[in-house]
């Protein structure tokens, strides 16, 4: 008995010893590991390094100091989830205007801009060589013009005196009687704000949808219709869209950002934050009127935070849906 | 436009019928599209030819009822307006400009040269924490640049690079996009190709300048195009970063131009010269370099 007791023990003591032992060459294997491949991490380090500076250090800042109250001059202090609760329980214009208005920009924008970037690359695609370049650098052309073309020509065009143009054709054909201020009104704003957002929103995304259409193997397409692919929407649903997957991917996390990020528009068209009645006001508008109008950094950290969280949700659901699955 | 060479009309009519030719060859479906995205294109290029020409109306044109979109009595009034404007004041038009090239070509060769490097060690190299950095530059594709305005403005603050070029630059450098995109590419080279390098020898670095930079050129100009439209349009490090105006750069005196000023009359000419200054550059880029670009979307580089 006592004998088997011994055996046993010793048996644990060799086996902890083992697992010390082994955790010792894990970290001398991992160190050499790491010494081998110096170079490599002399190549990452450049950008990462920035990347960690400006990037990934304030994102997790950001997240910490959405837990304090922060106004830039003082040191911040501990408040817990009290920005969170305020925001969500009496910031009456977050919840009432932001919220509702971040929702239908987002669900106007993202899926049309993103269908629209597909039928048209899908489109040209269609074309030969010569027309294709023409044509898709037609459609790429507004996206570098965006910040560009905001101020000035959207601008003219939606002036509320009879100078501007739409004011002006409208006068014209008898459709109104005197000139609308556009962007001051806050029940048209929005919709402006969004037709303009669809145009410029052509970008590198509707650039890696062509890619991905281009790239479909064209024996693909005829090897469909011996399986009795008859029209081309088949064609589209079972052949390019599988394919596409990694563009499609990439355009849509391009959509995402790109939509939240154009929450400067709505400010630039009526040339004010807050927007008028908070008609056009999104969430970066509401980030850049606490952070930066009202110097109350912690509270307009939490909104990032939300929004943060918001855009996560987003891309993993998009994830979910264009990820390559298993055995593809 | 007085005259008209007869040599140009005979090209016009020459290049206009074997463009009939060419739209004949093609089935009905593809006659429709074409006019549809012909009509589509129109629409979509109205504002590029709005910026050219309301650059050079003088301004009675620009406040003409009912308002003109062409221009008719082209004048360079507007330039000169634009650069005199801040004659009295301390810092003239000029230094934005100038401050303007600096940091857009600073930021530019920063993001292209290490994103690349960056792209190809994730690329090819098995090394350990790989998997984490990609992971961790795709996560932070999804944030909003806006969102991290704040810690952003404390970091720099206490790096001190407030009020210099470096705090212009730095922050641009980091683009994730582009690391992804150049990485995207790089997976595609054979590697085969640098295993039979590194067989004959060819350090490291030499694989990653003379086969892999060849081979992604097309990606890399992509990248490049998208560098350059981000620095030459960035206002933000001059708004947040450099409180001295002569720090400041181009877009900031443009938004300084336009804003609340929508409805006035004052300064619309300078500022429909300053956004043709604006636009000039990127488009001149990219039509330069759309052929590499295309051809990055169009064929993802190497099969």
């Amino acid at each position: 008995m006592s004998n088997e007791l011994q055996i046993r023990s010793r048996r644990q003591m060799g086996a902890s010893a083992g697992i010390g032992s082994r955790l010792m060459l894990k970290i001398t294997n991992l160190v050499k590991d790491i010494w081998k491949h110096r170079q490599s991490y002399l190549f990452v380090a450049p950008f990462y390094i920035m990347f960690l500076l400006f990037i990934l250090i304030p994102i997790i800042a950001g997240i910490l100091l959405s837990f304090t109250y922060f106004n830039a001059v003082q040191f911040p202090t501990w408040v817990g989830w009290k920005n969170y609760q305020n925001l969500f329980s009496q910031d009456i214009i977050f919840l009432q205007h932001v919220v509702p208005n971040s929702f239908k920009f987002a669900l106007f924008v993202g899926p049309l801009g993103y269908v629209c970037a597909f039928f048209l690359a899908w489109l040209i695609a269609q074309l030969p060589t010569t027309l294709r370049t023409i044509f898709a650098l037609a459609i790429y052309a507004p996206s570098l013009t965006a910040g560009i073309a905001m101020t000035v020509v959207w601008q003219v065009m939606f002036t509320g005196d009879r100078t501007g143009y739409l004011n002006s054709f409208l006068l014209k054909w008898g459709i109104i009687e005197k000139p609308v201020l556009f962007v001051q009104h806050s029940e048209i704003l929005m919709n402006i704000m969004i037709i303009v957002s669809v145009w410029a929103s052509m970008g590198i995304g509707f650039l890696a949808i062509l890619a991905g259409i281009l790239n479909v193997d064209k024996q693909l397409y005829e090897a469909g219709r011996i399986d009795g692919i008859s029209s081309r929407l088949q064609e589209i649903w079972y052949i390019t869209v599988p394919l596409m997957k990694p563009q499609l991917m990439f355009a849509a996390i391009m959509s995402i950002v790109y939509t939240l990020k154009s929450g400067a528009i709505g400010t630039q068209l009526s040339g004010s934050n807050p927007t008028p009645n908070y008609a056009g006001q999104l969430m970066i508008n509401h980030i850049d009127d606490y952070g930066f109008i009202r110097y109350e950094l912690g509270y307009a950290s939490a909104i990032s935070v939300v929004l943060l969280g918001v855009c996560y949700l987003l891309s993993r659901m998009f994830g979910y849906l264009f990820a390559p699955k298993e055995g593809e | 436009m007085h005259e008209i060479n007869p040599k140009w009309l005979r090209r016009l009519y020459w290049g206009w019928k074997d463009w009939g030719l060419a739209v004949k060859r093609f089935d009905r479906t593809q006659q429709l599209i074409v006019l549809f995205l012909a009509l589509l294109s129109v629409f979509m290029l109205l504002p590029i030819v709005y910026v050219f020409n309301h650059a050079f109306k003088p301004l009675h044109e620009l406040f003409q009822f009912p308002p003109t979109f062409i221009v008719r009595n082209a004048t360079f009034q507007n330039f000169i307006e634009l650069l005199s404007l801040t004659e009295s004041t301390v810092v003239p038009a000029s230094r934005y400009m100038l401050n303007s090239i600096i940091v857009t070509f600073l930021a530019t060769v920063g993001m292209v040269v290490t994103g690349a490097l960056c792209a190809y060690a994730l690329s090819k190299h098995r090394f350990p924490g790989s998997k984490l950095i990609f992971g961790s530059i795709i996560a932070s594709l999804l944030f909003a640049p806006e969102t991290i305005a704040i810690p952003r403005y404390v970091i720099v603050q206490s790096l001190g690079i407030m009020n210099s070029y470096l705090g212009h630059v730095l922050p641009m450098i980091a683009m994730p996009v582009g690391v992804f995109l150049i990485k995207q590419f790089i997976d595609q080279v054979p590697n085969e190709m640098i295993e039979a390098a590194k067989i004959d020898g060819t350090t490291e670095f030499g694989i990653f300048m003379r086969i892999v930079v060849p081979m992604v050129t097309p990606a890399i100009a992509t990248i490049t195009i998208l560098a350059f439209q981000n620095a030459w349009g960035n206002a933000e490090t001059s708004t947040l970063f450099m409180q001295d105006d002569s720090m400041k750069t181009l877009p900031f005196y443009m938004g300084t131009l336009t804003s609340n000023l929508a409805n006035s009359v004052a300064r619309q000419g300078a500022a429909a010269a300053g956004a043709l200054i604006m636009f000039l550059p990127s488009l001149i880029i990219f039509l330069l370099s759309q052929r590499k670009v295309i051809a990055t979307m169009a064929h993802s580089g190497i099969k």
